[in-house]
């Protein structure tokens, strides 16, 4: 396969240092979509949707336009916008509020006038402090150019927007944790059913939570067509997507590339995009969708960049980030801190995900330290299997939300992949890489 | 602003609203047009712990007090909120709080060393804060700045990829002031005010308030039950 060259749907402006301000977006198209949505019907602006058979780009991958026609009916109605970016390696998303915030504005207002909600709120990571700034500024700009605020460029459609910082805590991207945090509370997951948002949401209000991504792809689809984007990528997989490259690799960054169209191989190594691995070394694992996601062996850098293809595979293409480990990486360091991250952001509600994480993250501790004994490895997989029963994937779940379940992603991965490595460290009493 | 500014009604068991005390003039008038953007005041909670993080650098026990009586709940349910989130410092932190991200991709572009030179130079270990109150070194989880690793923020403004050479350089100018134009003292976190309030229709915004009111009702009614 090559790289495809599809159109850039949501990084086309980037290439310009003002890519942020009005003029620039006015300049380069801006806008436009939303007044070609308005000029619609807002069912008409959902069917548009429906056919670019837009999937969530947050991590679940749920269609977008379906998302939407759930909403139950209710004369209060809530969009709210995940912007909450906290899936270690995924950094698309702070890519967009930073240099193209007024695109996720016109997404919103496009998807808020579908939705006829009149509040739409703006939940961002707190860590995004020039973020916060940029979108709060574009946000101020829209309202005084007439694009957000009372009587949109003159349709008779109101919705105010409001930009809602958070305050550091990954739960938060599990969207009811982050409708509770907005509630200004703990970032407790809700139980579901019956607390799905499209029922029961915001202030127990029906609630339409998208991801910031997800979002900026509207203004091109309006002005553009649904059928102009699914006729990008393949299969369920339509458009582009943004996939964050990190770890080894000679250029990490954010890629906007075809779905399906484009492989693993491609990402990491075409000269265009990842560069390949330095120092001349070999592929030891991947890790395809955020560290949720069961790892990758290099005999599987042939997959395409599709979600049912990667899930088909084993794993998931989540959250659109992808860590490349060169064949000098422990892998027991590798899974041992991806486990203590989900112990430090286990919310502690639920007892197998809260006690769960930080058994897994002190075994996984000694071993790395060269004090393992050889039945920890049944004891990890044990403790995974009594959070996630089966340590399958799909992961079964034990717990309120997904965070239980994701967490012995990593671990078995490396066990299954690399036990000969687990049994070094604990026949020779330390870490062979060091 | 077309509403009247919303009246936060004190929860069972809470203190009546006292005005606050602590928190300064200006920051209480932010504070109401924050609480003023949302159907329920308890939403502009962190928003408001934030604001009294600009004004003392971080969250004190009188602010808490100031917060309870302005978004309507126990000073205690503030505390337990924010003790929840890692941005909001229920104790004192330095001018600076510097956030070494160690999560997986700066693991594998040399994160642990990074740190462990920062906790060298700085005489303090992860968490700790410099004998003169200057620097607040934090091991940080990932920072979504992933391609420029090892990922460093100095109250939470990105300073990209950091050697342990550029991280010494970073501290002096930090100790200088030579940063002090892009790297606002910490608490400051949000420079860009917003300048609208709510545009709707008034009878929308009253109709949310109404069903945001009745929701929280009666959850209160299912969690009173419940305990009883």
């Amino acid at each position: 396969m090559a790289v495809t060259d599809p159109p850039k749907i949501i990084t086309s402006r980037m290439v310009h240092d003002d890519s942020y301000t009005l003029e620039r977006y006015l300049a380069t198209g801006g806008y436009e979509g939303l007044r070609t949505a308005l000029a619609k019907t807002p069912e008409a602006v959902s069917a548009e949707v429906d056919a670019a058979s837009l999937l969530g780009r947050g991590g679940a991958g749920f269609p977008a336009g379906r998302k939407w026609s759930m909403l139950r009916k209710s004369p209060v109605t809530y969009l709210v916008v995940n912007g909450d970016e906290s899936e270690p390696a995924t950094f698309k998303d702070h890519l967009l509020v930073e240099r193209d915030p007024h695109q996720l504005v016109e997404g919103v207002v496009i998807a808020a006038y579908a939705l006829q909600v009149s509040r739409v709120f703006i939940f961002l990571r707190g860590e995004f402090a020039l973020g916060l700034e940029r979108v709060q500024a574009a946000l101020n700009d829209a309202y005084a150019h007439g694009a957000v605020g009372r009587d949109i460029f003159g349709s008779g459609f109101s919705v105010d927007v409001v930009v809602h910082p958070g305050a550091g805590a990954y739960i938060c991207g599990e969207e009811t944790a982050l409708l509770e945090s907005l509630e200004g509370k703990r970032g407790f997951p809700r139980i579901k059913p019956p607390f799905f948002p499209a029922a029961i949401g915001l202030y127990g209000a029906p609630t339409v939570v998208n991801n910031v991504e997800t979002m900026s792809n509207l203004p091109w689809i309006m002005t553009n067509g649904g059928a102009a984007f699914a006729a990008l990528g393949g299969g369920r997989s339509t458009g582009t997507r943004l996939f964050a490259l990190a770890g080894h690799v000679a250029n990490p960054g954010v890629f906007e590339l075809e779905m399906v169209k484009t492989t693993f191989n491609d990402l990491i190594n075409a000269p265009v995009l990842g560069g390949g691995i330095p120092h001349g070394r070999g592929l030891k694992a991947f890790i395809p969708g955020g560290v949720s996601a069961p790892w990758f062996g290099p005999d599987q850098i042939d997959l395409p960049l599709g979600q049912d293809e990667v899930a088909e595979a084993g794993s998931m293409l989540g959250s659109g980030s992808v860590v490349v480990m060169d064949d000098h990486t422990c892998a027991v360091r590798a899974a041992w801190r991806i486990t203590k991250f989900f112990s430090r952001e286990s919310c502690g509600q639920c007892t197998p995900c809260r006690e769960g994480s930080g058994w897994l993250e002190r075994i996984m501790d000694r071993i790395e330290r060269g004090e393992g004994r050889e039945e920890d490895l049944d004891l990890l997989m044990d403790a995974c299997d009594n959070i996630s029963p089966g340590v399958a994937w799909p992961p079964q779940q034990t717990t309120i939300c997904v965070l239980g379940p994701s967490i012995p992603s990593s671990i078995s991965s490396a066990i299954t992949m690399f036990r000969d490595e687990f049994l070094v460290h604990i026949k020779e009493g330390g870490c062979p890489y060091e | 602003m077309t509403e009247p500014m919303p009246v936060a009604a004190p929860r069972r068991g809470a203190l009546a609203p006292a005005a606050p005390t602590h928190l300064s003039a200006d920051i209480v008038t932010r504070a109401r047009t924050l609480i003023a953007l949302y159907p329920e005041p308890r939403s502009a909670l962190i928003p408001l712990c934030h604001l009294a993080q600009e004004q003392d650098g971080w969250l004190t026990p009188e602010a808490m007090v100031d917060i309870a009586g302005l978004v309507g709940v126990t000073p205690g349910e503030v505390f337990g909120t924010a003790s929840f989130y890692d941005m909001l410092h229920t104790e004192p932190v330095g001018k600076y709080v510097v956030a070494v991200c160690t999560n997986i991709a700066c693991l594998l572009g040399g994160a642990a060393d990074l740190l462990e030179h920062a906790e060298d130079s700085l005489g303090v270990g992860a968490g700790g804060t410099t004998s003169d109150g200057t620097v607040t070194l934090e091991e940080a989880e990932c920072l979504a700045d992933c391609d420029r690793a090892p990922c460093v923020q100095v109250n939470h403004r990105y300073v990209g990829a950091q050697t342990p050479e550029s991280f010494d350089q970073l501290i002096n100018e930090l100790r200088s002031g030579a940063r002090d134009a892009d790297i606002p003292a910490h608490g400051t976190l949000i420079r860009v005010r917003r300048t609208t309030g709510i545009e709707a229709d008034p009878t929308a915004v009253a109709e949310e308030r109404r069903v945001a009111a009745d929701a929280r009702a009666a959850r209160d009614a299912a969690s009173h039950e419940g305990g009883a």
